[in-house]
């Protein structure tokens, strides 16, 4: 078994995903099937590879990408906020934090 | 029964009361544009053929979730004021496209397929849709998909499966699963889906119809409501290549408000399509072969590969060793981006808002009631997979893999020009069928997730139908910016009648 119940509890906290019971014990052996077929990653050495953590090629040049920090007007507040669920006209309104 | 002729081979449409015609008209791109020209039909006739072809078959197949008449009809009065102005029509001039719920369309309702966003109405519209309306293209609505792109069959749409048009006890494939119905049943000329593990290639397989994916960084996600920032991809189906080629050259292109879309040129795709493929180099890469192929999917594939021998091309054996590993690493990559990506839904600013006695309580009772199962799955998944202790294990281990899988396509493209497999190890399977195993339904994805972690153009081109009845899907990949020549061969290849094999 590669996850436990807590494990799922602590993410699932993590994420601000509450689940019942039953989700916990589905999404526990679900998950618990996928880690062990991703396991198979394992199998490969990759000691001396680099993670790909960008996908466009080196020519696609780092400075054609970025911009200048300029400040742009955004003409859609009002629209933002009549589809907010709960607002004071400018900030959206939200229940306290209360202190865990 | 009526039939519609979609590519080379008759569909049966469900028999009913048809608008105007006995037989519906296939539209294409040219075909619209030319009618217009002569004035055989208005855009707004044209716009309203759609509409009561949608209100007609749509319930049957729930490809679309909403209708946008009021701006389809404002730009279509646009395009008929251009025609008697006797203005030059722009590429795309009265054209009906659907787009796929996860793009934001300015003031017209947005789902992603989930309650979370059942009545978010996006401020602003995606570059991509943008650039079809500053085309002339007339946007029908939102089509239906799997919740948040995630899925391969459109069974976890909050908003009811869609049928498969091909065959309503069938999956039309996912997570665009709507845009690909939608185009195949002839309720929109061209459309808009997402492709991340798979999700345009596959539901154009399924559905019998072209569907492409360009490069990463080929088109604009600014718009595009995120599931996974390093794999997602906007691009088109339609009803022929030549379509598919036109509906990417006007979307595909450098974007400021994008800053991982890439600065390489847009060529003409579609006179790139028409050029001969005869000395072009395809490999046949050994691992899509093997053992996980269904026996008569394989006939169909091995009857197109000839096609191609037949077209002059040199058909080149080519190994791709981690192509074994590309599910699993794309199911640690995807989760981990959209755990991330999907922190967002909050109900603070948008979308629904549970309630709760604290903004923590808010939090918990909003996304456990607005996420579906597959996408709480895949939450919590990502989630572990980043988590202390795990992330080098899992993330960093997955992005190596990821190198690795990127260098197989890499390597492979030094010995020939496109790669050549089958889009899906199996054809359409019925609704219901992969549901109860999450894993079973993510294997469906092993022929397409490799082409999306490796950044290349990819697209499905109809190869015939098993037991006449289920499409078979032939999928060509390119090398990075290498739309031409993978358009090159889709062209050639359905203009040999690959379609009917």
């Amino acid at each position: 078994m590669k996850i436990s119940r807590e494990d799922v509890v602590r993410v699932a906290e993590l994420a601000y995903l509450e689940l019942s019971e039953a989700e916990l014990e589905m999404y526990r052996a679900q998950i618990d099937e996928i880690l062990e077929y991703i396991g198979k990653l394992n199998k490969l050495d990759t000691s001396n590879v680099e993670p790909m953590a960008q996908v466009l090629a080196d020519d696609q040049s780092a400075d054609a990408t970025l911009r200048e920090d300029v400040e742009v007007a955004c003409e859609v507040g009002p629209e933002v906020l009549r589809g907010a669920p709960d607002t004071d006209g400018i900030y959206f309104r939200v229940p306290k934090v209360i202190e865990r | 029964m009526e039939f519609v002729v979609i590519g080379l081979t008759p569909v049966a449409v469900e028999a009913g009361p048809l608008h105007r015609q006995e037989i519906m008209t296939q539209w294409t791109i040219d075909g619209v544009r030319e009618a217009l020209a002569a004035r055989k039909i208005s855009a707004r006739e044209l716009a309203g053929e759609f509409y009561a072809r949608i209100a007609e078959r749509n319930p049957a197949l729930n490809a679309y979730l909403t209708l946008s008449q009021e701006r389809a009809f404002a730009k279509a009065d646009e395009i008929d004021a251009a025609v008697a102005d006797e203005e030059m029509l722009p590429a795309l001039a009265g054209v009906p496209i659907a787009i796929k719920d996860v793009i934001s369309t300015r003031g017209v309702r947005t789902t992603c397929g989930s309650k979370i966003l059942e009545n978010y109405v996006p401020p602003f519209d995606a570059t991509a849709v943008a650039r079809l309306e500053a085309a002339g293209a007339v946007i029908l609505g939102k089509t239906n998909c799997d919740e948040f792109a995630m899925g391969s069959s459109n069974e976890n749409s909050a908003y009811g499966p869609v049928k498969n048009p091909a065959s309503c006890d069938r999956v039309p494939g996912g997570s665009s699963g709507g845009s690909a119905a939608a185009v195949a049943a002839g309720l929109a000329v061209a459309s808009l889906g997402t492709d991340t593990g798979g999700s345009i290639r596959q539901p154009g397989s399924f559905c019998g119809i072209p569907a492409m994916m360009g490069s990463y960084g080929r088109v604009s996600r600014y718009g595009l409501i995120a599931f996974a920032s390093s794999l997602d991809r906007i691009g088109p189906f339609a009803t022929s290549v030549k379509d598919v080629a036109i509906v990417l050259e006007v979307i595909a292109g450098r974007d400021p408000l994008d800053a991982t879309s890439a600065t390489a040129a847009v060529p003409h795709y579609a006179e790139q399509a028409a050029k001969s493929v005869r000395g072009l180099r395809v490999g046949i890469p050994r691992e899509y072969f093997g053992a996980g192929m269904d026996a008569e999917v394989r006939k169909k594939i091995e009857a197109g590969i000839e096609i191609f021998r037949g077209l002059g091309c040199e058909l080149v054996d080519v190994r791709m060793p981690h192509t074994d590993y590309a599910i699993a690493t794309y199911y640690i990559i995807a989760t981990a981006e959209a755990s991330s990506n999907l922190a967002r839904y909050d109900g603070v600013r948008y979308g629904l808002r549970a309630k709760g006695d604290s903004l923590l309580a808010m939090y918990k009772n909003t996304r456990g009631a607005g996420f579906g199962a597959e996408v709480k799955r895949r939450i919590v998944l990502g989630t572990y997979v980043l988590s202390a202790g795990y992330y080098d294990a899992y993330y960093i281990k997955g992005q190596k893999v990821r190198a690795l899988i990127a260098k197989d396509f890499r390597d492979a493209f030094l010995k020939v020009d496109a790669l050549l497999t089958p889009t899906s190890p199996v054809p359409p399977f019925k609704l219901g069928e992969r549901t109860a195993d999450p894993l079973q339904m993510y294997l469906a994805d092993i022929y397409t997730v490799t082409g999306s972690l490796a950044g290349v153009p990819g697209i499905s081109v109809p190869c015939g139908k098993v037991d006449g009845r289920l499409p078979v899907g032939l999928q060509i990949f390119g090398p990075a910016f290498g739309e031409g020549p993978v358009l090159q061969l889709a062209h050639a290849f359905e203009q040999a009648g690959g379609a009917s094999l």
